[in-house]
């Protein structure tokens, strides 16, 4: 019998009721990686796209060459962000379960990634983050009552009650306003960077998306872009192995590493513990540094897992199992910086505990501040009138027309 | 003044813009050190540098996408999709990141890119190097649609896109790149320097976004147009021997009201033409205006003069085209109606 083609359909390794079973990831063990310098040209460093870079091993010791020169008070910092963002999730979560506000994303599980970035790179690069990146928003100082307003599309929305809950901005902290289009932001941060070039300044820029965006066009798009120009930017794949519903081999993750996406157009991947903050740090500031010094693109995956549900409208128990998350090789991410500072001496779980304690208030705190600019169902509205505001830098006359239309009707039933 | 052909004034308003202004780049496929597969940016990359004026990859959406994040970043990049056609790779990064961006940041980033496509038939062109996709972007909130009819009007128009904070999709009809076009193809080429839209100053000037121009005045009809079709009807209405006001829009969106209004109120009847098929173009949202501002003006239905609804065919290409005898017959339709 000849052969016959047969089309292949990814299965998941588990599905609800199935033991959990992550033996498909390829793990190496912490400080087994070498660190090349970053100068190092991509085709002597293909290795980094296959093994997994890690710093903290399973007792919370950083090992090898790979070890960031961060000092206790910035791990503690770390440690205190990542807790932030996640108090600041589980208290946005229940606001919806409340009907406060129309949709969540949490990134259970993910906040290493953010947080990491964020402390690696300097206030001037410019960041363009996926809709699970709330952390960048957080480490670069955006209030928790703004971006709680944001959700809240209330008076004080920065987007003027234009968007979902999460696709947040900030200008002055160099931010990219969110979008709800998948893997769009990926050539902006591409010729974001390649104007930095252009004018000659040492800003980089950074970009996100998950390993289920990078089916997209603007994916493939962004990496030529950056590879032809060999702009100064991050290009970072956040591996949390579910698209919605999809595991990552739908993305094209049976095969290869999402981080070798970009050998075949000279560009080096770096596979990381996307759990593993010290190891994500000292993978950026290696990208930026090779960025900053004409080396162009870096491309990193992170490995991690979504330790929630994509959304408030998801109900994950309906495709993988339950406990999926504790059997996930590289853990929870806060509970591995917490290990390591225990281990150090500087921290113990009744800090941990108390510092939980204290979030929670703070975050308690901004949302009830956050309430006062009004919610979806209550307290002050925002005027209707913004809504013809800012599509245009200047409002043309048929938009001032339609305006006038729609005061002129809510005038009449009042 | 001089003589310019369209792709000269097009070439002149990018000199002017770049030269006066530092932060104005050019990316698209061909145009640097080759100049564009039409010319339009012949000698650019020369004066200006490679960093300024930057041959892409084959990749729309990644010359529109990058674009964007150049805009955001301070600079003002000039996009060229090489043929209206190829534009559709881009159309997300148009539709759901450009013509929004400033919206749903609440007003805070913004990216002022311009994105030139040559558009249009009557070049043999075939359904893939022929199309006029205008209505596709009049859809859109935030963006703005221009279409020049003159060299004298590309460039006027496009320095004004260029230095619009908005974004604009600029569509340059490419059969009259080298001289006006009555619709018959048949008569021998007649270059710019016989039209006074060819009479282009060298040095800046603008034409403001958002202005129609009245090419021709009269008083029994009003024809509204856009593009190539602005030298067709002209012939059209020489040839019926009728005394018409033709307009040309020029500025798709916004769209001035009031000289359409001025016109149809003063005629009672009036014709709209245009190269692009006739379902669902932007004749439809013109016959809508001028139904609601002008109707108790009107002695005769509005007619639409457009192309068939099929692709642009290669060999019937004149067939497909609203040529002269096609506006004729609609104009006798809208003289003989009581």
């Amino acid at each position: 019998m000849t052969p016959k083609s047969r089309l292949h359909i990814p299965q998941p390794s588990a599905r609800p009721g199935d033991a959990p079973d992550f033996s498909y990831l390829s793990l190496s063990d912490a400080g087994a990686v070498a660190r090349p310098d970053s100068d190092t040209p991509a085709s002597q460093i293909e290795n980094l796209a296959s093994d997994l870079v890690r710093v903290l091993d399973d007792d919370g010791i950083a090992q090898g060459e790979w070890v960031p020169d961060l000092t206790t008070d910035q791990l503690l910092e770390a440690l205190r962000m990542m807790l932030l963002t996640r108090q600041f999730d589980a208290r946005m979560q229940r606001a919806q379960r409340q009907g406060k506000i129309s949709f969540y994303m949490q990134s259970l599980g993910e906040e290493a990634i953010s947080i990491a970035q964020g402390m690696a790179l300097e206030p001037g690069d410019m960041m363009f983050p996926s809709y699970r990146n709330q952390g960048l928003f957080i480490i670069r100082g955006t209030s928790l009552v703004d971006l709680m307003c944001q959700c809240l599309s209330n008076t004080r929305d920065m987007c003027k009650g234009r968007q979902m809950p999460i696709m947040y901005h900030n200008k002055q902290a160099n931010l990219f306003s969110v979008s709800g289009n998948l893997a769009t932001q990926y050539p902006h941060a591409v010729g974001w960077a390649m104007a930095s070039a252009i004018k000659g300044e040492e800003h980089i820029a950074s970009a996100w998306v998950g390993d289920g965006s990078t089916a997209e066009a603007d994916f493939h798009y962004a990496l030529t872009f950056a590879a032809v120009y060999q702009a100064p930017v991050i290009l970072n794949v956040v591996n949390n192995q579910w698209a919605i519903s999809t595991f990552q081999g739908f993305a094209g993750g049976e095969r290869r590493s999402f981080a070798a996406r970009g050998l075949g157009l000279g560009i080096p991947g770096v596979r990381v513990d996307g759990n593993d903050l010290l190891a994500v740090y000292a993978v950026t500031q290696w990208a930026a540094q090779r960025a900053r010094q004409g080396g162009g693109p870096t491309l990193i995956e992170h490995v991690t897992y979504r330790g929630g549900a994509h959304s408030t409208s998801d109900d994950p128990s309906r495709y993988r199992p339950k406990n999926e998350w504790d059997a996930f090789p590289l853990g929870d991410p806060v509970m591995r910086l917490k290990q390591h500072l225990v281990n150090t001496g500087y921290w113990s779980d009744e800090q941990h505990a108390a510092l939980e304690e204290e979030l929670k208030t703070f975050v308690n705190e901004a949302w009830k501040e956050a309430v006062t600019y009004g919610t979806m169902t209550e307290g002050p509205r925002l005027d209707v009138r913004v809504m013809f505001d800012d599509v245009y830098a200047e409002v043309p006359p048929h938009l001032e027309r339609q305006r006038q239309q729609l005061l002129a009707l809510r005038e009449q039933s009042e | 003044m001089s003589q310019m052909n369209m792709i000269q004034a097009v070439r002149s308003a990018l000199d002017v813009m770049m030269h006066k202004d530092p932060t104005v780049i050019i990316l698209g496929q061909d145009v640097g050190y080759f100049g564009g597969v039409f010319r339009c940016t012949d000698g650019l990359q020369e004066k200006y540098g490679e960093h300024r004026v930057i041959d892409a990859p084959i990749a729309e959406g990644g010359i529109i996408g990058s674009a964007i994040g150049i805009g955001v970043n301070g600079l003002r990049p000039v996009a060229e999709i090489q043929f209206a056609d190829y534009i559709y790779p881009g159309l997300d990064q148009i539709i759901s990141e450009l013509a929004r961006l400033r919206y749903r940041s609440g007003g805070e980033f913004f990216s002022p890119v311009t994105v030139r496509a040559p558009c249009g038939g009557g070049i043999r062109g075939g359904q893939t190097h022929s199309q006029s996709p205008e209505a596709l972007f009049t859809h859109l909130s935030g963006v703005k649609t221009v279409m020049p009819s003159s060299p004298y009007d590309a460039k006027g128009l496009l320095i004004s896109a260029i230095e619009s904070d908005d974004p604009v999709i600029f569509f340059e009809p490419k059969r009259i790149y080298n001289g006006p076009f009555d619709g018959d193809p048949n008569k021998p080429a007649v270059p710019w320097s016989k039209h006074p839209g060819g009479e282009v100053p060298e040095d800046y000037y603008s034409i403001p976004l958002g202005k129609a121009e009245v090419v021709e005045e009269g008083d029994d009809l009003t024809i509204i147009t856009y593009g190539t079709m602005v030298h067709v009807a002209q012939a059209a209405v020489h040839k019926a021997g009728i005394s018409a006001d033709v307009i040309d829009v020029r500025s798709l969106v916004p769209l001035d009201v009031e000289t359409l209004k001025t016109s149809v109120e003063k005629t009672g009847r009036c014709l709209i033409t245009h190269e692009a098929s006739r379902f669902g173009g932007y004749g439809a949202e013109l016959v809508a205006t001028v139904q609601e501002e002008c109707f108790w003006h009107l002695q005769a239905p509005i007619e639409r003069v457009a192309g068939w609804e099929t692709p642009y065919p290669h060999a019937f290409e004149w067939d497909y085209f609203p040529a002269q005898d096609r506006i004729i017959a609609s104009i006798q339709k809208i003289m003989e109606a009581v």
